[in-house]
């Protein structure tokens, strides 16, 4: 079942044109991988499949429902159902990391504080980021706070997760547990789109991976034809090839 | 040379437009997410804390100094005339009406207006507005709304509280340094400033409280880059916040003057 489909999706900023007609779909359950260079506009499509920024034109069904003409408070609901895990995690800084998991469920349910304070020690733990719940977003490493951002984006479990390059900048210990997260996450039937630059990440979680580049989407493939195509815009993307010279290859 | 000027003017006049648009916008959203569920009081409560009893010892330091100033002034200008015995009438009106609501507005604009504008600023450098918009919620209702309550409550107080301590310093330099006795100045005070004297200078303080709250929460809200633009947005507030503050005070007193005629 199609849970998420992008149609021609078009936005530009200035004289820029980002996206120039980005079309695809997501199944129910799958995790998606998507690839591109630096500024091809990756996370812009997250964000737009949140609303937080908006299309020049296309459509972006989510459930059969197209988000592009919902207003701010209609988004609302969206978005409860729509997670994003931020790359630098955007954590409410004058919070405390249990205030920051808190929030969106004093937000969006009706558990009593010693229930909510139950379900973020929990989650904490799945995180291995149990005992530091007091602690405020400054005082942690980088590591733990982009594991405290997903935290706080998975603790209403949303039908979609959004990843936003979740492992840039990351130890391997650190890589290890979000791998190991959006593996729980998509073993639990969640849906998922991995924006990243980290291809074994992408390659150890992903069901397909798409490459983004001029503003289109140029090629898909499973991470088994990645690893076994001899060449391609995915693996050469893979292998650190100039994209330029990509096009030639292809 | 000519077509830089007509530039920058043209520059400035669509900036000036856009601000009013920008807030008008602002307001009115505001407006409309305060009519609807959740009612976050406590973060209410808090800004209250912060603009009101935070700013206290400012408001003390400045409006003290402001009465005994204008005590003094007054007092050595009226004494060639033999008009002493009128200082304590003219001080007590000039601050009730005018001095306790601008004074404490243009020193809450350089205090909370360049706070709320750097506050909201980092917060968008952050990325935390929108973590609020991504987890459901709407920055307008958690960010703006409670400030924009928060000042509209806190200033209107500040200035009862400025008023009454300008009083009490004219009531000092009365006494120590113009001979009139702190009863004779306590009494012209009562005799002179009058309900709607009180009630005019509290209106202009709610005035310029939403002033000061939209335009730090519209600059802060507008920022997009890095912390430069967190640096611009708080300069802008306190120069657009102070502006608005003397020019509108200009107008409320006009309209004050003439519905005071009418009745």
């Amino acid at each position: 079942m199609e849970l998420i489909r992008i149609n021609n999706l078009c936005k530009s900023f200035d004289k820029k044109n980002v996206h120039k007609g980005v079309s695809f779909s997501v199944i129910k359950g799958e995790c998606l991988g998507l690839l591109g260079g630096s500024g091809t506009g990756k996370s812009l499509i997250l964000r737009s499949m949140i609303g937080l920024e908006k299309i020049d034109s296309g459509e972006i069904r989510i459930a059969g429902t197209d988000i592009t003409k919902f207003n701010e408070r209609e988004l609302l609901s969206v978005r409860q159902k729509v997670a994003y895990a931020f790359q630098g995690g955007a954590l409410f800084d004058s919070m405390t990391v249990f205030d920051n998991l808190a929030y969106p469920l004093r937000e969006h349910t009706k558990l009593t504080e010693t229930d909510i304070y139950q379900k973020v020690l929990k989650t904490l733990s799945d995180f291995d980021l149990k005992g530091n719940e007091y602690l405020l977003p400054a005082s942690l490493s980088g590591g733990m706070q982009k594991r405290v951002g997903l935290a706080r984006a998975i603790i209403l479990e949303p039908d979609i997760i959004l990843y936003d390059e979740p492992t840039a900048g990351l130890d391997p210990y650190n890589t290890k547990v979000i791998q190991d997260t959006i593996l729980r996450l998509k073993a639990t039937g969640v849906t998922s789109i991995l924006v990243t630059h980290d291809m074994p990440s992408a390659l150890a979680v992903c069901d397909r991976i798409m490459m983004l580049m001029n503003g289109k989407i140029v090629a898909t493939a499973t991470p088994a034809e990645v690893r076994e195509q001899p060449a391609g815009v995915i693996k050469n993307f893979m292998m650190g090839f100039h994209q330029k010279r990509q096009k030639g290859r292809d | 040379m000519m077509q830089i000027l007509a530039t920058a003017a043209s520059t400035h006049l669509l900036s000036i437009f856009e601000f009013f648009g920008g807030t008008f916008i602002l307001f009115k959203k505001s407006i409309s997410e305060c009519l609807h569920r959740p009612f976050y009081l406590s973060l209410i409560n808090e800004q209250i804390y912060h603009i009101g009893v935070r700013s206290l010892p400012l408001i003390i330091i400045t409006l003290s100094a402001i009465g005994m100033v204008m005590t003094m002034q007054f007092g050595l200008g009226l004494q060639k005339f033999g008009g002493t015995l009128y200082v304590p009438r003219i001080v007590s009106v000039s601050i009730v009406r005018e001095l306790g609501p601008v004074f404490t507005g243009l020193m809450i604009a350089g205090r909370v207006g360049a706070g709320i504008a750097s506050e909201i600023g980092s917060m968008a450098v952050t990325q935390q507005i929108d973590a609020i918009r991504a987890l459901g919620t709407s920055p307008i209702k958690r960010i703006v709304v409670p400030r924009i309550i928060g000042t509209c409550i806190a200033l209107p107080l500040l200035t009862l509280f400025a008023n009454i301590v300008g009083l009490l310093g004219g009531i000092i330099i009365g006494k120590s340094d113009l001979n009139l006795a702190p009863s004779f100045y306590y009494n012209k005070i009562f005799e002179t400033v009058t309900l709607m004297d009180f009630s005019t200078g509290l209106f202009k303080s709610f005035v310029f409280a939403l002033v000061i709250s939209i335009s730090g929460c519209y600059y802060g809200l507008r920022v997009k880059g890095g912390t430069r633009e967190v640096g611009a947005a708080t300069t802008q507030t306190v120069v657009m916040a102070s502006i608005l503050i003397l020019v509108s005070d200009f107008f409320l007193t006009k309209i004050f003057f003439i519905w005071e005629k009418w009745n």
